[in-house]
């Protein structure tokens, strides 16, 4: 207590107080004054008095300079002196401070933001109780190793499993939701009854789901998420108990789950029920629509769990031969599936951001010995007047601090800047599915990793100039002619310094080029149809089962859902603008899945999986995408249940399963090729892209919608001119056949294709490190620029006696360029061996690109030569104007 | 003074806090002349050594300062014990008591060995 008393006092005794020093002035003289009069008083004459009193004090100017020192930290405050000193300086030369600080700060704000997105992706802990435990559960077909369970699977993994604690279901769904404005369409999610327990997650207000809540006679219940809480509810309490009614089924709203809680696999569900109600997919062994996660039990690794539900996969293949032949069990960690995707960008991009970080670091590191060469005299005479020499180098320790710390402050704001900028670049899509990034702020690790990277910062910053300080060479310093020798190691150190920069920016510039290559080449994969002009959205008719209260009318069946089908494609096609409309089951370039197994009439067959995507389009279809026809016949208004089922299929189809065969006329049916699965094929279409833009194509199937029909599709309209301009009188039309049915995410085809989460990844890739890139460069060209100018201003007087013996302008070009060039060429040269090897490092970014292709190398090479060759023109050009006379004289 | 003992900070302090507590408020010179006196001129006080020694008591809240009169009226500073001050004096004076008993015993000739 009294300590701590004694140190506030002195810390704030470092604030210089006029007051106290005059005080303790006052008490020394009072005390002087009274020894003489007692001295006076014992006889003594005055002048002996006061000499006698002088020396028993022990000297005034002593005393008062211990009291001094009590009343302060001697060490504090020759420290606010070396920084009150350091500002001084950096304030007299602006120039220098400014690009120092903003060099840092680029870097540094960079990295922050980055690393912002990797604390928040990767680093934090997902909001679940002990998320290392969770396990993402899954089937494993043929063609997918990542596959959806059936239903009645489940059920028997959950029965049969001995390495789970528990294991919950859950999929996507849909609701439309009565408001007072019109149905909306809302997406949503069913889970089993255990699915919140296993994440380790309790509703904020009233109850999570009871055990047995999921089976079929349960009441219709629901969790609402705590945005929509907010959103839709207003936040009240009294929503629990509410009912409200979802796709007309009255539903009563039970608990509001907690505001950190997202699950990334269904981010943007707003209402989470149970299972209660199978769909018909879910009765069926052979359908496959959940995924599943379990929790491990204590001890249990992901391997033993892998090897004991492959087992159990085993067991059911052989009791279900039909439906289970060749589905295997995937079981991973669940944070694998969350993140597993964005980490090799994020850490490509931590890396771009420390490179730009080091090469900023190296660029003020450099500037700082230049200005420590051109201090040398400043430092030899505070030497000489007695400054120790760790006060010196204490002062540029200080000096070095205080850059960094306004780097890092600087850098910080920037950097929290940086971060909102690009978390508001990122869609709303997006971010549904990567809801972990919603939650990004400055928090305790970002201000952790801006101190480490300050502190590091700090350290190369003190080092450097500290090594060339020439307290050694103090007495030659001082001396005039001392200059032509000064900057040879500097000289030296600094070459190697620009080298190291320019091979970064080499890495950079590769990087960035073969990542900009492989989104290109994304961009222009073959897509087989034309996406111009072309505007989408998705319908859902309304369907009703419990009969209660229907909002409107409700398309239960096929023949309900035709004709308002029908109607719908009627009223768009004759839009003003529009030349011809259509309806699809899934949209292209949405990814392979959705699928059909089939079985080649005619053809042997042992119970494989063949794998098909299974299309449903209106006759319109191919006509409004402009694909091409191969053989046979396009899909036709007369293709109805009155007629026997036919297909049309993909070239990769007919490639695939009739290889050196005529299709047309050919049918296929399912497994067990059941009478009423049988389809004959009438024609041939090119590759559509089904698939998402980075994977292979599949063989596609197209069955016309009027024949089996669904009451949630993607509705199409080709049109003249702008198709964005129609996308609200589309979903307008489509109200006005019917206000009960549900209309959602209006775009065209090209943003579909822009935003799909393949091309938004690659392109936010191409973009920030395209941006590292520039910045490395320029940061390069300007490492290079100082160190080649320094060399000239260091060299003056050489290049005037050389000018003077005779040398020609061009031959000083030469010398200076060819020092350029060298320097160039070996940063050059390093760089591409790099740059090849950390290419194979970014191999899972490359689509269509190979990690050395040579044409981005030599780009990268002719690019980065030809910047420098600017930056050292200036200097060169500055030596060869060198008037030799001046230049000796100056000396 | 060749045979006169210097004066060490530690005990310095504990004087200073024994001189005001018997003395009662005394100026900086005050303390210092006590000091010697009580000290029968043993010791030899630089008195520039005293001012420290009282600026760490003051920083400590052991003692506070006023400026006042002197008894043959000139202006000085005046420094009194304050309670922390007499709580301090009897907490030092216990232990170094007890050093001293303990030294005293080392220092002692050996009765049995």
């Amino acid at each position: 207590m009294r300590r701590i008393r004694v140190w506030l006092l002195k810390i704030f005794g470092i604030v210089p107080s006029q007051q106290q020093e005059q005080d303790f002035s006052d008490e020394l003289a009072s005390h002087l004054q009274l020894h003489i009069d007692d001295n006076l008083r014992s006889g003594m004459p005055p002048e002996k008095a006061r000499r006698e009193a002088l020396l028993k004090l022990g000297g005034v100017e002593r005393t008062r300079q211990a009291h001094r020192e009590g009343r302060t930290i001697p060490f504090l405050e020759t420290l606010l002196q070396d920084i009150r000193y350091a500002l001084r300086q950096l304030r007299r030369n602006p120039g220098f401070t400014v690009t120092a600080i903003l060099m840092l700060a680029l870097g540094i704000g960079a990295s922050i933001a980055i690393f912002a997105f990797v604390d928040a992706a990767l680093l934090k802990p997902l909001p679940y109780a002990d998320p290392t435990r969770l396990a993402d559960v899954a089937e494993r077909g043929v063609a997918f190793p990542r596959s959806n369970i059936s239903y009645q699977d489940f059920v028997d993994w959950k029965r049969l499993n001995k390495v789970f604690s528990s294991l919950d279901a859950y999929t996507g769904s849909g609701y439309l939701l009565a408001t007072p404005s019109g149905v909306e369409p809302v997406p949503a999610a069913r889970v089993s009854d255990g699915f919140f327990r296993t994440l380790g997650i309790r509703p904020l207000l009233g109850r999570d789901f009871y055990s047995g809540e999921d089976q079929p006679n349960a009441p219709a219940t629901t969790i609402v998420t705590y945005g929509t809480w907010q959103r839709r509810f207003g936040g009240r309490k009294d929503v629990i108990g509410q009912t409200i009614t979802l796709s007309g089924a009255p539903t009563t709203i039970i608990g509001v789950l907690p505001e950190g809680f997202h699950f990334a696999p269904r981010g943007n569900a707003e209402f989470w029920s149970t299972v209660h109600e199978l769909s018909s997919c879910e009765k069926r062994r052979s359908c496959h629509n959940l995924f599943a996660i379990g929790r491990l039990k204590d001890g249990v690794t992901f391997d033993t769990a892998q090897s004991d539900m492959a087992g159990i996969a085993k067991q059911l293949e052989i009791q279900y031969p039909g439906s289970n032949r060749d589905q295997g069990a995937h079981i991973e960690p669940l944070p694998e599936l969350i993140v597993g995707q964005i980490r090799p960008i994020l850490l490509v991009l931590l890396t771009g951001a420390c490179l730009l970080l080091i090469i900023a670091c190296v660029n003020v590191a450099s500037l700082l010995l230049v200005r420590s060469e051109s201090r040398r005299r400043e430092f030899a005479v505070r030497g000489a007047l007695g400054a120790s020499p760790t006060r010196l180098v204490r002062q540029f320790i200080t000096e070095g601090l205080v850059l960094v710390a306004a780097g890092a402050l600087t850098g910080l704001a920037a950097g929290t800047i940086a971060m909102r900028l690009l978390l508001s670049l990122v869609s709303k899509d997006m971010l549904d599915s990567m809801p972990y990034l919603g939650h990004l702020t400055l928090n305790t690790h970002v201000l952790g990793f801006t101190a480490a990277i300050a502190l590091l910062a700090a350290a190369i910053f003190s080092l450097t100039p500290v090594l060339r300080l020439p307290t050694a060479a103090l007495r030659e310093a001082l001396n005039e002619g001392d200059r032509g020798s000064a900057g040879t190691l500097w000289r030296r150190l600094g070459a190697n310094l620009v080298i190291l920069e320019l091979t970064i920016a080499v890495v950079l510039l590769v990087g960035a080029g073969l990542i900009g290559k492989s989104f290109y080449r994304l961009l222009h994969v073959g897509l087989a149809f034309e996406p111009s002009n072309l505007a989408t959205l998705f319908v859902s008719l309304p369907r009703n089962t419990n009969n209660v209260s229907p909002p409107s009318n409700t398309y239960n069946k096929d023949e309900a859902m035709l004709p308002v089908v029908h109607k719908i494609l009627d009223r768009a096609s004759s839009l003003p603008g529009v030349s011809s409309a259509a309806i699809v089951s899934v949209l292209p370039v949405s990814g392979n899945g959705n699928t059909d197994w089939i079985r080649v009439v005619g053809h042997p067959f042992h119970g494989e999986h063949n794998e098909v995507n299974e299309r449903e389009v209106s006759s319109g279809y191919f006509k409004t995408i402009q694909a091409r026809l191969m053989r046979g016949r396009f899909l036709t208004e007369q293709d109805d249940s009155t007629r026997p089922r036919v297909t049309v299929i993909n070239k990769a189809f007919a490639d695939k399963y009739f290889p050196g065969e005529d299709p047309i006329g050919k049918k296929y049916g399912n497994g067990d090729l059941a009478s009423d699965s049988i389809k004959e094929i009438v024609g041939i279409v090119d590759n559509i892209r089904e698939s998402s833009l980075d994977e292979e194509i599949w063989p596609a199937e197209y069955t016309p919608v009027n024949q089996s029909t669904d009451y949630y599709f993607a509705l199409l309209v080709r049109t003249e001119g702008d198709e964005k301009s129609i996308l609200p009188a589309l979903a307008a039309a489509v109200h006005q056949i019917d206000p009960g049915i549900g209309t959602n995410d209006e775009q065209t085809m090209t943003q579909r294709i822009n935003s799909s989460q393949t091309a938004y990844l690659h392109r936010s890739a191409a973009w920030l490190v395209g941006g590292f890139a520039a910045l490395a460069l320029l940061l390069g060209v300007v490492g290079l620029y100082g160190v080649i100018a320094y060399s000239v201003s260091q060299r003056t007087r050489e290049i005037g006696v050389r000018m003077a013996l005779g040398a020609a302008r061009g031959s000083v070009y030469q010398l200076i360029l060819k020092e350029a060039g060298r320097l160039t060429l070996a940063g050059i040269g390093a760089g591409i061996v790099c740059s090849v090897i950390s290419a194979s490092l970014i191999k899972k970014l490359l689509f269509g690109t190979r990690s050395w292709d040579l044409p981005t190398l030599v780009a990268v090479a002719v690019l980065l030569g030809s910047a420098a060759l600017l930056a050292s023109f200036i200097p060169a050009r500055r030596a060869a104007s060198i008037n030799p006379v001046e230049a000796l004289r100056a000396e | 003074m060749g045979d006169k003992t210097d004066v060490w900070q530690g005990t310095l302090a504990l004087m200073v806090l024994k001189t005001l507590e018997s003395m009662g408020p005394l100026h900086g010179y005050g303390i210092a002349r006590r000091i010697e006196q009580t000290s029968g001129d043993l010791l030899s006080l630089n008195y520039g050594t005293l001012y420290p020694a009282l600026l760490r008591l003051e920083q400590e809240g052991a003692i506070a300062s006023e400026w006042g009169q002197s008894e043959n009226n000139r202006r000085a500073k005046f420094y009194s014990l304050t309670r922390a001050g007499r709580r301090l004096l009897n907490q030092e004076a216990r232990s170094w008591e007890q050093t001293t008993a303990i030294l005293a015993r080392f220092l002692a000739p050996s009765e049995e060995s």
